[in-house]
């Protein structure tokens, strides 16, 4: 009989730490016309690479829908150090298909394991040119139905280089934090950073073309709501 | 250069240096559409090819940036072979010592830029990308230098009346150019193996302006509204004004050639080689802003690029081949080397 008290205590702990987090959401905008998208044309002209497509795609760049709403954008809590849960997360899969990167914008914790992968009939190199110290650049081959490749980094870093040379026009942006905390716009612009304790945070919104932004924010015991908007002069 | 004569030309041996010379060329413009085409680490390994021996990649498997370059190392090797050949033979032929050298040095620098190559890859490091760049432009030069030393030309000169000399304010002149040439050239490998693409994408004024406004705020636009198809790094301030200093520097070097002809022409007369040589010189340097044009105009286009590369480097080669022409003709008098008439041998004539 003792015991009941105990299992009861430890289960209202562990309901509490789950209850005292929350989520911090919003909305991404972009406001301004963006640039043009240019079609990807030597994509097209390569005989392994055009064959898989009927029209020539573009680049994606700015992926904005009619309402001004901003995909691709990381968004994630500034400062946040020490606290990545990567080891033990799920890989992350990076994919060549259609000889492009896809997705393009990615992010990943410290410690991850990222899963590159060949879809394609044809060879590619996969080219990881981080920038910051630590994290190792390496260049390696990958046949056409070729075995994956694994990549881990063990330093922070904002929207590392994965490129392919023997098709340069192939590229995306690894972004890799210390913590959980953090996410990717979607199409409609919104994004979800989940389980956050409660406190007092700067969040911290990335786009590769238009820089950063941040704001604060207080999470208590309720959804925290922030909205950016970016502009293109 | 000047000193002890030499026994004559060797007509094979002068051959055989003009084709190391015109294979270098030719790989000179393999490795600038490499850069061009952003290939230059597609393939990973070195010496081998995607786990192959060099020779035995299947040429199914030449696609997209691989083509170039496995083309270029092929023909490295190549010219590799040949300057080996070419500084065998100038050791064993070549009754003049300082050749032998000369072959040597040349049989050095080749290696040196196999391994410059081949350690770019396998060390991933971009910064010597530039050095195999520029030292490929000296070794350029080298092997069109051999190419003259073996030459009848070369062979045949003779001090003349004084008239055939070059002056010595025109050949400084000159020599000044060349070297503004090499700076502009070095200027131009910095400014291509940035990876950054064009830094300021319209000519002759850039960004709209005369001099482009490099604050962070202006160049954060330009990375904004820039939409490339390669994985190009940003643009920086720094790159801005490194192309606006390129330039600069292709308009002295222009206003400098152009002296340089117009002297030539009123110091050794118009119907003089060097003064043509000098005239073509200018011509070509013209051909290279044109060519500078266009490549901002075609947004960089691989074939307009390389072929930029490859007049900058004609222009360096020309420059240095004048130098060299204009001091054998000024070469002093000596007893070794007695005045002959004007277009007289005396040095065959003492030799047959």
């Amino acid at each position: 009989m003792k015991i009941y008290p105990v299992v009861v205590l430890a289960a209202m702990l562990s309901l509490g730490s789950v209850a005292w987090a929350a989520d911090i959401v919003g909305v991404i905008t972009l406001k301004g016309t963006p640039p043009a998208e240019k079609e990807i044309t030597p994509l097209k002209e390569d005989a392994n690479c055009g064959a898989m497509y009927q029209t020539t795609p573009t680049t994606h760049f700015y992926v904005v829908d009619a309402k001004g709403d901003l995909a691709d954008v990381v968004v994630s809590l500034k400062g946040i150090t020490g606290k990545s849960t990567g080891a033990s997360a799920a890989p992350a899969v990076l994919d060549q298909k259609g000889c492009l990167y896809v997705p393009q914008i990615l992010a990943i914790q410290t410690g991850q394991k990222l899963i590159v992968k060949n879809s394609d009939n044809c060879i590619h190199n996969v080219h990881a040119m981080p920038a910051v110290a630590g994290n190792p650049e390496s260049n390696q081959v990958q046949m056409a139905g070729g075995a994956d490749l694994d990549f881990a980094f063990a330093q922070p870093e904002m929207f590392l280089k994965f490129k392919c040379d023997v098709h340069p026009w192939m590229f995306a942006w690894v972004s890799v934090f210390d913590s959980p905390y953090f996410c990717i716009s979607d199409k409609d612009g919104k994004f979800v950073i989940k389980n956050v304790p409660p406190g007092k945070y700067t969040v911290e919104a990335a786009h590769r073309k238009l820089g950063t932004q941040v704001q604060a924010v207080e999470v208590k015991d309720s959804d925290a709501t922030v909205n950016f908007t970016f502009e293109v002069k | 250069m000047s000193g002890k004569a030499t026994t004559g030309s060797n007509p094979w041996l002068h051959r055989f240096a003009v084709l190391t010379a015109g294979c270098t060329f030719l790989l000179l413009g393999l490795g600038g559409l490499v850069t061009s085409h952003e290939a230059g680490m597609s393939v990973p390994d070195w010496p081998n090819t995607y786990g192959y021996n060099m020779f035995l990649f299947p040429f199914s498997q030449w696609v997209g940036g691989i083509f170039y370059e496995h083309t270029h190392r092929l023909l490295a090797s190549g010219v590799g072979l040949l300057t080996t050949i070419l500084a065998v033979w100038l050791w064993f032929k070549d009754s003049r010592k300082w050749m032998h050298w000369l072959g040597v040095v040349a049989f050095l620098l080749v290696v040196a830029q196999g391994v410059l190559g081949g350690l770019r890859v396998t060390l991933h490091m971009d910064s010597l990308g530039i050095f195999h760049g520029t030292i490929a432009q000296l070794f350029f030069v080298l092997t069109c230098a051999l190419a003259l030393f073996t030459s009848r030309w070369w062979a045949e000169m003779a001090p003349h009346q004084p008239g055939f000399r070059v002056p010595g304010d025109l050949r400084t002149l000159v020599l000044a150019t060349t070297l503004l040439i090499f700076g502009q050239l070095i200027l131009g490998a910095t400014m291509r193996h940035q990876h950054a693409g064009l830094a300021i994408p319209d000519f002759p004024l850039a960004y709209g302006k005369i001099w482009p406004d490099t604050s962070p705020d202006a160049v954060a636009q330009y990375n904004a509204r820039r939409i490339s198809l390669n994985s190009e790094n940003d643009i920086t301030a720094f790159q801005i004004e490194l192309q606006m200093t390129h330039r600069i520097m292709a308009l002295a070097i222009f206003i400098l050639t152009a002296v340089c002809a117009w002297l030539a022409r009123r110091q050794l007369g118009g119907k003089d080689a060097l003064a043509k040589l000098a005239g073509f010189w200018l011509a070509l340097i013209f051909l290279q802003a044109l060519l500078g044009a266009a490549t901002v105009w075609s947004n960089k286009a691989a074939d307009v690029a390389t072929a930029h590369v490859l007049v900058g480097a004609l222009s360096l080669m020309i420059g240095s081949m004048w130098c060299i022409m204009a001091f054998r003709r000024s070469e002093p008098i000596t007893e070794a080397r007695p005045l002959g008439a004007f277009g007289s041998q005396p040095i065959l004539a003492a030799n047959k």
